[in-house]
């Protein structure tokens, strides 16, 4: 049974089969109960589950991290939510110093199966704080989990995958992408929650992305094409573990890889694909691993974030540059 | 400030607040107190010798903790700081336990843990834990039920320092606008490492409870009757579902904040020496010898026993195993992952190639 449906919807049916499917999992986050948060993901839950398990929370991040810490002591599957890339720091030493280390300091005796939540990335035209791609923060986390989804598809089936799983997942959530459409297959078995996907096949060279990039590296590969080049479009789905099988299968093929994301360049996503595929095809890849990044500033103002933000053309300039090589 | 015992070994009357145990009670608090002492004097010895890292004494704190952990009931919950070792040893903790984090063994986990969680060196990030279990046992419904024995609650340790941490005022606000079932238990040592209390609050630490919403109360730390009738009421009423208390225990830190830490540099001894006169051990002695609850043959019997855990310290410090890196690797996450599994193999391999 397949529907069309938003991203935010998709997570939306997502959250609810969560919550359907385990009395133990709750959700908690600012303003998510009547308002059904600020982009309306957890929308109607509240009235459908009730107050205890879709939770309006104080305004303090820290504080919700904090007390999902000792909600997953207690036995439950607490799935936060963080209003904006740029409000996760209030919350940043509970994530990096308890949630991702809990496990290991007692032994394996407190497992942390939480689902942090982030609506990440830019192009929405915000104000400052609003548009932010931490990621890279939470990847050089051991004992976090970092996925991002990309489409309505993978963000129905994800975000149940990242609510069952034992481990703490920060779940990116492209806000740009919430209100785009696809159609959601909820009856056929869903992919491995860790494992990357080749979006559009391809031979000449191999952008590898994830998230808001997904769209646009997509474009990238519709115009290549007009132009007779063949790109090849993996999803990485999955940024800590990155799925080095799917990633190294493609670039030993078309033997050129292109890395796209909208946070910063340096020790960004793309620093440690570059290094991995260094360490691993140097003897098959035809050019170094090309990076379309953030530049390595500050969020810009709003009216000049498309400047900042990768494009389809510096993308394209990227593969003629890595074809050129 | 509540006060059931004075330091001259005195009982007084307090209009809310009465000791509700036995004389066989206080015998009981009196020789947890005197094993407490001895095995953080000895573990402070250890220290000395090398064979732990670090130590963080409780020496002074013996009725704060013993008087609070007394009045825990199975189903209850304990979020410490680092420096609980008393209540740890109340609750049943294999004292030998606590010492592999601080001799390096292991990260913290011990026997126990469902109880009493693992210890906490972020300053005050535990008070948020503490009251997200709460918050747990309330959906749970350990709550507020008409059968008593049904009811639990959360009591959480942290120190005068910790009062300032943004964490810690969190988890004030969760636990009132959720009304959970924690007790906030704070120290008030007087000093966080070398900074004095006046540097983090210019009010008495209680009062600032009302500011949030619930009742705190000030309590004479060294008066092990006076701490265990006001956790108790704290405990009761958090089961009962009327939600979150502050304790100030007043005391004093008597020894160092922890043993690379040295005292003279910051504070007046003639404040150690006027504390010396409040000391919790002393002035239950005091008042037990003069009920004849006690006598010398007990205090020899008890001093022989705390001789004896002394030893059994010594002795289970070379048995601490440390950890192997298998198990670590084993236990970042619960379930492994591809690329850590890769760099597990990676060491096995190395390590086996340091050993041909």
């Amino acid at each position: 049974m397949s529907e069309t449906l938003t991203m935010a919807k998709a997570l939306n049916k997502g959250l609810r089969r969560a919550l359907q499917a385990d009395p133990k999992v709750l959700l908690a986050g600012e303003d998510i109960g009547k308002l059904g948060g600020v982009f309306r993901i957890t929308e109607g839950l509240q009235a459908e589950f009730g107050e205890n398990r879709v939770v309006d929370s104080p305004l303090a991040e820290s504080g919700i991290i904090g007390t999902a810490v000792g909600l997953c002591m207690r036995g439950y599957r607490p799935v936060v939510e963080i209003q904006f890339d740029g409000f996760v720091f209030p919350g940043f030493a509970q994530i990096v110093s308890q949630v991702a280390k809990l496990h290991m300091r007692t032994g394996g005796q407190n497992p942390m199966p939480m689902v942090i939540r982030i609506p990440f990335g830019g192009g929405i035209g915000a104000v400052e704080h609003h548009s932010e791609s931490p990621e890279a923060y939470f990847a050089h986390t051991p004992g976090l989990k970092v996925v991002s989804c990309s489409n309505p598809n993978d963000a129905y089936w994800m975000i149940q995958q990242a609510i069952q799983s034992d481990d703490p997942v920060v779940f990116l959530e492209p806000k740009r992408r919430y209100h785009g459409k696809g159609a959601v297959n909820f009856t056929a078995k869903p992919q491995p929650m860790h494992q990357a996907s080749i979006t559009r096949y391809g031979t000449d060279a191999t952008l590898l992305c994830y998230g808001p990039m997904v769209k646009t590296c997509l474009d990238a590969a519709t115009v290549a094409e007009e132009e007779g080049t063949s790109l090849e479009v993996v999803d990485l789905r999955t940024i800590s573990p990155v799925d080095w099988v799917t990633v190294t299968s493609s670039v030993r093929r078309t033997k050129r890889a292109i890395v796209v994301h909208e946070a910063p360049k340096t020790l960004g996503v793309g620093s440690e694909i570059a290094a991995k595929l260094h360490e691993d095809l140097f003897y098959v890849m035809e050019s170094p691993v090309m990076r379309v990044t953030g530049y390595d500033m500050p969020y810009p103002p709003a009216r000049v974030e498309e400047e900042y933000l990768p494009s389809v053309d510096r993308i394209l300039d990227a593969v003629d540059q890595s074809l050129a090589y | 400030m509540v006060q059931l015992l004075t330091p001259e070994g005195d009982l007084v009357r307090h209009e809310e607040f009465e000791f509700t145990g036995s004389a066989d009670d206080l015998v009981g608090y009196l020789r947890d107190m005197i094993l407490a002492r001895r095995f953080d004097a000895e573990a402070t010895a250890l220290q000395r010798h090398g064979e732990l890292g670090l130590w963080t004494p409780l020496l002074g704190q013996e009725a704060a903790q013993v008087g609070s952990g007394r009045s825990l009931r199975e189903g209850d919950v304990v979020f410490p700081s680092y420096r609980e070792h008393a209540v740890a040893m109340v609750l049943g903790v294999p004292l030998t336990n606590l010492l592999g984090l601080f001799r390096g063994t292991n990260g913290g986990d011990w026997e126990r843990l469902e109880t009493f969680k693992n210890y906490q060196i972020v300053i005050g990030c535990q008070a948020l834990h503490a009251t997200g279990y709460a918050m747990g046992l309330q959906l749970d419904g350990a709550v507020g039920n008409e059968d008593d024995a049904a009811n639990s609650a959360v009591i959480v340790y942290h120190g005068d320092g910790a009062a300032s941490q943004g964490d810690v005022n969190e988890a004030y606000v969760f636990a009132a606008s959720y009304n959970a079932p924690v007790v906030f238990f704070c120290q008030n040592n007087q000093w966080a490492i070398s900074e004095p209390i006046a540097l983090q609050s210019r009010i008495p630490l209680f009062e600032r409870a009302r500011g949030f919403g619930f009742p705190g109360i000030q309590v004479d730390g060294n008066d092990v009757l006076a701490v265990k009738a006001v956790t108790d009421w704290a405990l009761n009423r958090a089961r009962s579902g009327e939600g979150p208390a502050f304790i100030e225990a007043f005391t004093y830190r008597m020894g160092a904040h922890t043993t690379s830490d040295d005292p003279t540099k910051y504070r007046e001894s003639s404040d150690e020496e006027a504390w010396r006169g409040r000391d919790p051990i002393l002035r239950l002695t005091r008042y037990l010898r003069r009920i004849d609850a006690i006598d010398d043959a007990w205090l020899a019997a008890v001093e022989d026993e705390a001789k004896e855990l002394g030893a059994q310290v010594r002795a289970a410090i070379p048995e601490l195993e440390d950890v192997t890196m298998d198990r670590l690797f084993e236990t970042v996450y619960a379930e492994p992952t591809v690329a850590l599994e890769a760099q597990r193999r990676e060491y096995a391999e190395y390590a086996a190639g340091e050993d041909a």
